[in-house]
């Protein structure tokens, strides 16, 4: 079927089999590899991505499903700030909010999506906000730290 | 992984998803979310010819007041149900419950219809339904028919719902007694519960404890004599069927279906 995305603000269109899964379309129809494939079973998180905004699993939504709607990735991010990062990026470096990398792409989307919905939380909500990603390197506390220090502005 | 082969097709509203589930028969199913179905077919579990996507049919999107009930469209998301206001003051059991299940990402895909079609036993509002003693609404071809939600729940992902069927409102009745808790122990937070438990008042649901969700009828027996959250408890299992499973067997599980029950007892007379 033909599937029509808006992915970070461009229009994506392609024929692909009705099966095809939203993170396939992203990395290998756009050809954005930041979104990562984990898991594959809806566990991990690193393939999250927002969905009209809200963060989702893209392993487990059809391309089909995000047809006609619009969808941002970790790359769509970037700012025109001097250093052409996003505030969440910018504390996940400052506060040392990553190891090996691979969950990272979807911890940041997470954690926008998180703060779009609250953006003063404590770190209790942080925490439970974070239920669908997981880290093996940091233990999570860093990642907790920036996410706080980005509600807080401290990493702009 | 990657789904088996199957058709898309994608339904505007209740009347295209009932034509298409009665052109495609056995073959098609409906997909909400997908936070349920889409997990199976990845690992063939399901293998359904044609998916109805019904995930745009925005008539089943709703939450109304209607005095003495609640009434929800099936696609209402659990993101929804669980920041909503008015369901936290008039249905807290099932706003709290419904921001209980899985993770962020997967509440803002899942919907509470396609949580209780897919009849999971081992699912939180399953059971959730069944301790408020919810009325389910399903239209089919012949066109609707209300199924109470004691009789909704069949079997190991089976319910009432006939082929072509398709659940489209839950309506619950504001309860008489304010008395809740939802109970839910879990390996890694975004797992499904080893064991769950859910009250309202003097009605007590099991989650994962046989292959469909169950009423604790023993302790509700209890309860209803006199026994306090305790005594009450110690009649959890009876009744039950509990899995055996990696997460655990099923002594556990009925250990600790005591042991949640003792505590949501306690938590609902803390709020009645």
């Amino acid at each position: 079927m033909k599937v029509s995305v808006t992915v970070n603000g461009n229009a994506v269109a392609a024929e692909v089999a009705d099966r095809t899964l939203l993170v396939h379309f992203l990395r290998d129809v756009a050809g954005l590899t930041a979104t990562n494939v984990g898991c594959d079973t809806s566990s991990c998180g690193a393939c999250t991505v927002l969905l009209d905004g809200q963060s989702v699993k893209s392993c487990t939504v059809l391309a089909a499903q995000a047809d006609g709607r619009s969808v941002m990735t970790v790359e769509g991010l970037s700012s025109d700030s001097a250093d052409g990062m996003h505030p969440m990026q910018r504390a996940f470096r400052a506060e040392h909010a990553l190891q090996c990398g691979f969950c990272t792409p979807g911890m940041v989307m997470a954690a926008v999506s998180l703060l779009a919905e609250n953006p003063d939380p404590t770190e209790e909500q942080v925490r439970s906000g974070l239920e669908g990603n997981l880290c093996r390197c940091t233990g999570y506390h860093n990642i907790v730290r920036a996410i706080l220090a980005a509600a807080r502005g401290g990493a702009e | 992984m990657i789904p088996a082969p199957f058709s898309y097709q994608r339904a505007w509203s209740v009347d295209e998803a009932l034509d298409l589930a009665a052109r495609y028969g056995e073959e098609a199913r409906f997909l909400a979310g997908g936070h349920s179905l889409l997990p199976l077919m990845k690992l063939r579990l399901a293998v359904p010819e044609v998916l109805v996507d019904i995930g745009r049919v925005d008539e089943l999107c709703y939450l109304h007041d209607r005095g003495s009930e609640i009434v929800i469209g099936a696609l209402t998301s659990h993101h929804d149900l669980a920041h909503a206001s008015m369901l936290d003051r008039e249905l807290p059991l099932l706003a709290h419950a419904a921001g209980q299940v899985g993770d962020p990402q997967v509440r803002h895909r899942g919907t509470i219809g396609g949580s209780l079609a897919h009849g999971d036993p081992a699912a939180d509002l399953p059971a959730v339904v069944m301790a408020l003693d919810a009325t389910l609404v399903a239209r089919g071809p012949a066109g609707s028919r209300e199924i109470g939600a004691g009789e909704f729940f069949r079997d190991l992902f089976e319910t009432a719902l006939e082929p072509g069927e398709l659940l489209t409102e839950i309506r619950i009745r504001k309860p008489e007694s304010a008395g809740w808790s939802f109970q839910k122990f879990t390996n890694r937070a975004i797992d499904w519960a080893i064991v769950g438990v859910a009250v309202q008042g003097g009605r007590v649901a099991l989650v994962n404890m046989g292959t469909r969700p169950l009423r604790a009828t023993g302790v509700e027996r209890a309860l209803a004599g006199g026994a306090g959250p305790r005594d009450a408890a110690a009649h959890a299992a009876e009744g039950t069927n509990a899995p055996d499973d990696l997460r655990g067997d099923r002594g556990y599980r009925e250990h600790l279906a005591q042991v949640l029950v003792a505590r949501a007892l306690a938590e609902a007379g803390s709020r009645a």
